[in-house]
């Protein structure tokens, strides 16, 4: 398997080019996008416009289907950034973050609704820092509580979350009593909004600041080679001195912050809580986009930028169903599905592999071609060789006759 | 065209893949009634012909005959069905159900399963064939070598005219490669056509009667096995002439190895929780010295404990005189220590990574989480050894899970020489790799231990054993029953400490 | 791949579990807006131990999860301070949000030998059996908030809301608002639910009635302000017009209404869109109050005082639909707030 490698390997021609392009992780999820930004150009034209136009508290904003679309795949991205982590590093998804979002946000809420909306700029700020990492700590607690069953009691990460996805939403409820809660503070919603004077909805910066902090931690730490190692190999891992536990537990704790950014975000937007419906289903969402990213879902290597992707194609095709008058309401869930279904098998690895193998075959063929011709040709030659060894032989002949 | 007798011919098989020619007109034959080693380095096509006649790789060209009719094979059910039947290296069957069911599981077509005369059918079959293993036992509890034997039962039950059994024999004692061989030959007398895949010479020419030969994905020769001697073999392997084995070893080298100084590791009554007894071990600056055994007499464990990868129950350790506590793999690391583990596959690769990413893998966590190499630094190191060690592959980037078997151990040796330990546990380092790896990996460690490095060697091969080792630790039942060195380390001796009787 | 289809399956259990989570909102008159402490342990033993236990009426009460809604929640704290030893009543409790449960409970109930048996079915069928059984051991059965499909025989009574009733309400007062043109975005519950059909048949009507009304966007946010918010932005993204979002519940019409802040268009009282919600929470009153909303159709948790009478004074009516209000942001008082919130 290690012939000739680079006898095989000439000037990459354009064709190769593009056949690594193809077969980038990132091509997949960027293929939908381009699908579904020409689908809705197709058929509304303005799709694209952006205004800077004044909202309600008479600040100039973004607005338009690219800001809306943005701003809500916020919570999906920022979920998706954890989820990838922990799918690689546990070879399993945690399909209990909803559930916990709904215990973030009920956590912030529970500190926030003590306070009246008369209270000081200085003071509120106080207030939304307390409240925002103590839903962090908590979070990161569930996170832990998750990732403990998971790396020490070596129990599945779906049947492991299962516990927190069926108790969650009742554990949020129990925070605050089962209030059905309502702030009315308008600086509490400037999170899930705008912030005054800011053109930018809050959550994209939240996301971009997420964004940017796992970029660091990947840049500054060694969380990429240990979470794909325990993910592929925990044996070897442990071998090599790396502890599968601790990485694994990491992975959980690092997605209960990812929770904790979202359960914040989410109860900001509508500075309300709604227990057994928020973030609904958000789990499928963001595990739909791992797997549209082209990662793994049994573990290992993960493609993080394509994660992040197809969490925006996820969220561009709810936004995108939204827009359509004709789709029925009961029928949004299974159009969403066709699609999804089609993008996860095109990005599937054994697609890739099947296409990959196509493309050997073409190759082989080629190649094929190309030995024969070199064949004839050498046969040539050789019988050139043959006639000229004779004509030589036959004068050599002559001459000793 | 056919050849007499043949029941399956592979003509002009060619196999590509992504900038590899794999197989280039290979030709193959295999008769009625005989066993077929199919031999050469690893990345020589073995495999990939292997799959390919299996059905696991589609072939980019050549055509397949079985008795007479040309077949197409799409797949490993097709190859079955058509009574082309494999043992893998790796055991593919069910630990968790019965033997009985492993035999005929996904076979019977009816939904409704009478498992009571299936039971009593496979008892026959185990009786006839003579494995000593009872039908409805669970196959997880059974050893290494009887799950190979039910596996070759299950091909034998399903009338295969073609039986291929890739390296079987790795995971094998003497006594176990024994039983297999009886029941190759039983096969054989039946007129089973077997192509026997494995990098054991003497196991060659002790059962089989044709040798095909591969080299860089073609074809060398077939001979008839009394007309290729063993050297010429290996030659036609390797694709030179073969620099004999013997002269690996210098000579003196175990002469400047100060034993009255401070053993540069040294444990006293180190104690495991894997089931063997405490035991007192030392290493030299400069040895190399060894753990023998039979398989399971605990080599492996005891080495598994000086490295800590077991829990480590007891016992004190010194390094260079001081004494340490070594609880897991990374304390180890840190005092000096490599260990390249038995079972490569499971416990030494990375699969999916990079080559860079497995070469550098011990030094980036001994360096630290949060002290990542540059990836220029990675690159360095991954080039460096790349070329030090001679490694095939097709870039650093390629995953390791791509290269040949021997090409694999050489990354995993690159991990630990790159960690640039005092002390390097190798346990078996040469299994199931081609013979000029072999030759080299020992090569390495002989030059490791001239530049003051020790190292521990572990083989189930005697003879590798005592061309590199100077001392021998010898075990049995999990307990050190004796310990061999100058003029004691000759295969009798060791043979006679192994087997016991005398201490 | 078998981990693939590990993780298949694993998600069909996980997606048969949520689904059999299923809000439901309505409702009428509060006699008794008590609040009530809610602690509540999946099951209860009896209530009170008082010293006259034989003269207390046993009834056994099998419920839905109190965490279910806020609705519930409501409904569940209003049975716990209506059902006390103080009225007479020795209570126990049952919560589920499975059927299957609920009749085993029941059964057990039946067994304990309650004298009723009050029931809030999670699913409607499947009842039949143990409603006999019921009846042999001459133990009364009293259905509230859902119906069953189950003879009227085998049971006393039934108190329910009336969810078109109440959608009707609403889409009265909002025809009452005399606009010359009615660009509706109707922001539907959980499709199926009670409340969702109820409420989405009154408003379909009159759209199809009517030629000056129609409907923008039709589509459902489960219940959840996210999802409502995502779908009115769209629409307003798109550029359409509109000017009334008919919310199936209040926390759909707040996310509507966020929707709405965002792009400043304002709503409320005499503002350019109507917002109408459902339920009658206290913050969506106090909305109303503020002259931001407009209209929130009520959804009376509160049978406990309607079977409280069955009991004690007997039926009148084999069916008794609770009375429902309807709140109108320009004629709403504190007090109304106070009272009726929830």
């Amino acid at each position: 398997m290690t012939t000739n490698v680079s006898a095989l390997k000439p000037q990459p021609s354009a064709k190769e080019v593009f056949g690594k392009i193809v077969r980038n992780q990132l091509f997949i999820p960027l293929v939908a996008l381009f699908l579904l930004i020409t689908f809705n150009l197709v058929t509304d034209p303005g799709f694209f416009k952006v205004s800077l136009e004044p909202n309600s508290a008479g600040n100039l904003v973004l607005s338009g289907n690219l800001i809306t679309m943005i701003d809500y795949a916020s919570e999906l991205v920022i979920l998706a950034i954890g989820m990838t982590l922990v799918t690689s590093a546990s070879g399993g998804q945690d399909i209990s973050v909803g559930a916990t979002i709904a215990i973030a946000g009920s956590t912030v809420l529970r500190i926030v609704k003590t306070q009246s909306p008369d209270i000081s700029g200085a003071k509120f700020a106080g207030i939304i820092i307390v409240s925002f990492l103590l839903c962090v700590v908590v979070s990161a607690l569930f996170g832990a509580f998750n990732g403990a069953l998971v790396a020490f009691f070596k129990i599945q990460p779906m049947v492991a979350t299962l516990i927190l996805f069926t108790a969650g939403r009742s554990i949020a409820a129990w925070i605050n009593n089962n209030d059905n809660i309502s702030i009315n503070d308008k600086r509490f919603s400037y999170f899930g909004n705008f912030i005054p004077g800011v053109a930018v909805p809050t959550p994209v910066f939240i996301t971009v600041l997420c964004l940017i902090v796992i970029a660091i931690v990947l840049k500054v730490t060694n969380l990429r080679l240990y979470s794909q190692a325990v993910g592929i190999n925990a044996s070897s891992s442990r071998l090599n001195g790396i502890n599968p536990k601790v990485i694994k537990l990491l992975t959980f704790i690092i997605l209960g912050i990812c929770v904790a950014v979202c359960g914040f975000i989410k109860v900001s937007r509508t500075s309300s809580i709604t227990y057994s419906v928020i973030a609904n289903n958000i789990e499928m969402d963001a595990i739909l986009a791992v797997a549209l990213g082209g990662n793994n879902l049994g573990g290992g290597k993960f493609n993080l930028t394509a994660s992040v992707l197809g969490a925006y194609v996820i969220q561009f095709l709810t936004t995108t169903l939204y827009k359509f008058k004709e789709i029925d309401s009961s029928s949004i869930s299974a159009y969403k599905a066709v699609v999804v279904i089609i993008l996860i098998i095109i990005s599937a690895p054994i697609v890739r592999r099947k296409v990959d193998d196509m493309k050997n075959r073409r190759e082989a063929a080629r190649a094929e071609a190309e030995a024969l011709k070199a064949e004839a040709e050498a046969l040539k030659a050789a019988a050139a060789e043959a006639e000229s060894i004779e004509a030589a032989s036959a004068e050599a002949g002559k001459e000793t006759i | 065209m056919l050849t007499d007798g043949a029941i399956l011919e592979m003509r002009g098989i060619c196999k590509f893949f992504p900038g590899v020619r794999a197989l280039e007109n290979v030709d193959f034959t295999l008769r009625e009634g005989e066993i077929h080693a199919l031999m050469g380095e690893n990345g020589a096509g073995k495999s990939t012909l292997i799959k390919v006649l299996t059905g696991v790789y589609p072939k980019d060209g050549g055509d397949v005959w079985l008795a007479d009719t040309p077949v197409h094979i799409k797949s490993p059910q097709d190859a079955q069905n058509k009574g082309i039947a494999t043992v893998y290296q790796e055991i593919t069957l069910c630990p968790n159900l019965t033997v009985a069911e492993n035999m005929y599981i996904g076979r019977t077509k009816s939904p409704f399963t009478n498992w009571g005369s299936i039971n009593r059918r496979a008892e026959k079959l185990l009786d006839e064939l003579g494995i000593p293993v009872s039908a409805t036992e669970q196959l997880g509890n059974c050893s290494i070598a009887i799950q190979q034997m039910v596996a070759i039962a299950r091909a034998v039950d399903m009338d295969c005219k073609v039986l291929i059994l890739d390296e079987p024999t790795s995971s094998l004692d003497e006594q176990e490669v024994q039983k297999l061989f009886n029941l190759m030959r039983d096969l054989k007398a039946k007129g089973v056509g077997i192509i026997f895949v494995t990098h054991f010479l003497e196991q060659v020419y002790e059962v089989c009667d044709r040798i095909t030969v591969l080299r860089d994905g073609k074809l060398v020769g077939e001979y008839i096995i009394e007309d290729l001697p063993r050297v010429q073999l290996v030659s036609k392997m390797l694709g030179k002439d073969f620099d004999d084995m013997a002269e690996i070893k210098s000579g003196s080298e175990s002469e400047n190895i100060d034993y009255n100084g401070t053993p540069v590791y040294q444990a006293i009554n180190l104690t495991g929780t894997t089931g063997i007894k405490p035991f007192d071990f030392e290493i030299h600056k400069g040895e190399v010295n060894g753990f023998t055994g039979l398989l399971g007499s605990g080599r492996s464990e005891s080495v598994r404990a000086i490295f800590g990868a077991d829990r480590v129950t007891g016992g004190q350790v010194y390094i260079d005189g001081m004494p340490v506590k070594i609880r897991k793999p990374l304390d180890a690391m840190k005092h000096g220590i490599s260990y390249l583990p038995e079972d490569r596959k499971l416990d030494g690769i990375v699969g999916d990574l990079s080559v860079r990413d497995n070469i550098i893998l011990a030094l980036q966590v001994m360096k630290g989480f949060f002290k990542p190499f540059s990836k220029a630094q990675a690159e360095k190191f991954a080039d460096e050894y790349i070329e030090l060690l001679n490694i095939k592959t097709a870039s650093q980037d390629t995953p390791i899970k791509s290269l040949s078997g021997g090409n694999q151990q050489k990354v995993i040796l690159a991990r630990w020489l790159l960690a640039n330990p005092q002390y390097l546990i190798l346990d078996e380092p040469t299994r199931g790799i081609d013979v000029g790896t072999k030759v080299e990996i020992q090569k390495l460690v002989l030059k490791l231990a001239a530049e003051g490095k020790s190292v521990t060697f572990i083989s189930s091969e005697i003879d590798e054993m005592i061309r590199t080792c100077s001392r021998l630790v010898v075990m049995r039942d999990g307990k050190v029953v004796g310990e061999l060195k100058g003029d004691d380390l000759n295969q009798n001796k060791i043979m006679a400490t192994i087997a016991g009787g005398e201490s | 791949m078998k981990k693939f289809v590990k993780l298949l399956v694993s998600s069909a259990l996980v997606a048969a579990m949520a689904f059999g989570v299923c809000a439901c909102n309505g409702g009428s008159t509060p006699t008794t807006a008590a609040p009530a402490p809610t602690d509540a342990p999946a099951t209860e033993a009896p209530a009170t131990e008082a010293p006259k236990t034989d003269e207390l009426i046993k009834v056994g009460i099998i419920n839905n999860d109190p965490n279910e809604s806020g609705y519930r929640t409501a409904n569940d704290r209003d049975m716990k301070a209506t059902f006390t030893a103080e009225n007479g009543y020795e209570a126990s409790f049952f919560y589920s949000l499975k059927n299957e449960e609920q009749i085993a409970a029941a059964q057990k109930f039946i067994q304990d030998e309650v004298d009723y048996l009050l029931i809030s079915a999670a699913g409607t069928s499947g009842w039949d059996g143990v409603l006999e059984q019921a009846q042999k051991a001459g133990i009364k059965v009293i259905l509230f908030d859902r119906t069953i499909d189950a003879d009227e025989s085998l049971y006393e009574a039934s108190i329910v809301s009336d969810m078109a009733k109440e959608g009707q309400q609403a889409v009265e007062w909002l025809a009452s608002q005399g606009l010359s043109e009615y660009k509706i975005i109707h922001i539907q519950g959980v499709m199926g639910s009670s409340a969702q059909i109820g409420r989405s048949g009154a408003l379909d009507d009159k759209v199809k009635a009517e030629s000056n009304w129609s409907i923008v966007k039709q589509q459902t946010a489960e219940w959840s302000e996210e999802t409502a918010q995502q779908i009115v932005q769209a629409v307003i993204d798109s550029g359409e017009k509109f000017n009334v979002i008919y919310a199936e519940n209040d926390n759909m019409a707040k996310g509507a209404a966020a929707a709405l802040d965002k792009a400043n268009i304002s709503h409320g009282v005499g503002k350019d869109v109507i917002i109408i919600g459902f339920d009658c929470n206290t913050w969506a009153l106090e909305e109303l109050l503020a002259g931001n909303w407009n209209y929130d159709g009520q959804c009376n948790p509160f049978q406990a005082s309607y079977i409280d009478d069955i009991i004690k004074n007997g039926v009148k009516t084999k069916v008794v639909i609770m009375e429902e209000k309807g709140f109108d942001a320009k004629t709403i008082t504190a007090d109304d707030v106070k009272n009726y919130g929830i």
